[in-house]
């Protein structure tokens, strides 16, 4: 099953261009790990703020290649982060993980 | 009307380094120059060395936030008018609202749509081309501290109160100086004269509001409040003073008349604000203070001192300025007699 809507990428590759959609993804890949890192270390240290900004940026990527899942996931971590309840989090930051992986591969078979 | 989608200078602020690949890809391909910064200290240090049309804005940002960023421009005079888009997310809008409060002018939801910020753009483009057309045809016809109150607050007349000082001053004996010589003489000696008065009451923080024949008016301390108008006020008639002095050797060197002036000071309540019509107005203001700072100065005719000041103007004074008492003066119109103090030049 597809991880990337197709419509919102297909729009996105229109605006862009073939060439410059290859230099968006390459950028997202090169920037969301160290995004999950942020998150990863800002929960152990309970870094709110590092905490919220990095969800952030990654529920925005997220949206603009139509990957609907890693989107809603970085939401609700967001929203944690937002209302102060980090311990919270449960096992939604593995989730996240493991739904980038999937977004991770589709999207590098869709680099052309 | 000229066409609005005329290339842009943009500055795109954002954390997120896809947005602003984004936001750069597009914005170049509409033909408008870009440049970026990934916070809002970064952005307010390019804002105050480099020339921008159109601001875009995300609001969550480590360093400084996009809240911050209008906080700054918007007590910053030359940044004030830059029209500024937010850049944010579309489960953010009640903190858009709370930045279009602030000053923003318009907003965009990432992911972005291509075409609505075309159009965006383009009609900041357009509000910015007409500031700056506004700011120009303002700083023509009116004193700077006018033209920024009318694009702060808009035109509208009607008065409040304010504590100033007033300043009136005129130039003694000029009827029979001016029987002396030549009509262009006596303009071109009035230009040079008023050249030097402006720029002494400008540089003190005074706003000349009226010139009538050979006399002017100014105030201190409205229609941007400052604490020390009186001193202000004060130390621009010493200028003013000093300033008539270097007048006057060269028009002996010239072979001219020398010229003598009074200049009245008064400080208090007055009611500012602009009178006239909707098309034509001036800023000005009326009260006690005015009519007591026009009786002053003609009281210098009397006393043979280039300056006199009221109490409250004196009372407000450092120590480094040196007055004298002169007593107490009853002027024509008023019931009770008015102390007035000299000021001495150096």
């Amino acid at each position: 099953m597809s991880v990337i809507d197709e419509k919102t990428f297909a729009e996105l590759k229109q605006m862009s261009g073939a060439e410059f959609i290859n230099e968006l993804i390459d950028t997202f890949l090169d920037d969301s790990p160290r995004l999950i890192e942020e998150m990863e270390s800002a929960l152990k240290v309970n870094n709110v703020d590092s905490f919220r900004r990095a969800a952030h940026s990654l529920k925005s990527n997220a949206a603009t290649f139509g990957a609907n899942e890693l989107f809603a996931l970085a939401k609700e971590l967001e929203i944690l982060g937002k209302e102060n309840k980090l311990t919270e989090t449960g096992n939604r930051l593995k989730a996240l993980q493991e739904s980038y992986e999937s977004v991770l591969k589709e999207l590098s078979e869709l680099r052309s | 009307m000229k066409p609005a989608h005329e290339p842009g200078h943009m500055l795109v602020v954002d954390d997120n380094r896809l947005n602003r690949l984004l936001l750069t890809h597009a914005l170049e391909q509409n033909g408008h120059f870009v440049f970026t910064a990934e916070n809002g200290k970064v952005a307010m240090e390019m804002l105050r060395t480099k020339t921008f049309d159109v601001l875009l804005l995300d609001i969550d940002m480590p360093e400084m936030n996009g809240f911050e960023v209008l906080e700054a421009m918007l007590n910053d005079n030359e940044l004030r008018d830059l029209p500024v888009i937010m850049t944010s997310a579309s489960d953010e809008l009640d903190r858009v609202v709370k930045c279009i409060e602030m000053g923003a002018d318009d907003y965009l939801v990432k992911p972005l749509n291509p075409v609505l910020l075309r159009a965006r753009v383009n009609t900041s483009l357009e509000k910015k081309r007409l500031r700056d057309q506004q700011r120009r045809l303002f700083r023509t016809f009116a004193t700077p501290e006018v033209a920024e109150q009318l694009l702060r607050e808009g035109f509208s007349l009607g008065g409040k109160y304010v504590t100033a000082s007033v300043m009136f001053a005129d130039i003694r004996s000029f009827t029979t100086l001016s029987e002396k010589q030549e009509p262009s003489d006596t303009i071109e000696m009035l230009n040079s004269y008023f050249a030097l008065m402006f720029d002494a009451i400008t540089r003190n923080n005074g706003t000349v509001n009226q010139m009538e024949g050979d006399g002017l008016m100014a105030i201190f301390g409205a229609p941007v409040y400052h604490e020390t108008h009186s001193e202000s006020a004060v130390r621009a008639a010493l200028e003013m003073i000093e300033l008539l002095k270097v007048f006057n050797e060269q028009r002996i060197a010239q072979n001219k008349g020398q010229i003598q002036i009074g200049i009245g000071i008064a400080s208090g309540k007055v009611i500012a604000g602009f009178t006239g019509t909707q098309h034509r107005a001036t800023y000005t203001c009326v009260g006690d203070a005015v009519n007591l700072a026009a009786r002053i100065e003609d009281h210098t005719k009397v006393a043979k001192q280039p300056i006199l000041i009221d109490q409250h103007t004196c009372a407000a004074l450092p120590n480094d300025i040196a007055v004298e008492a002169l007593g107490l003066v009853t002027f024509k119109g008023k019931q009770q007699a008015v102390e007035i103090f000299t000021v001495k030049s150096n």
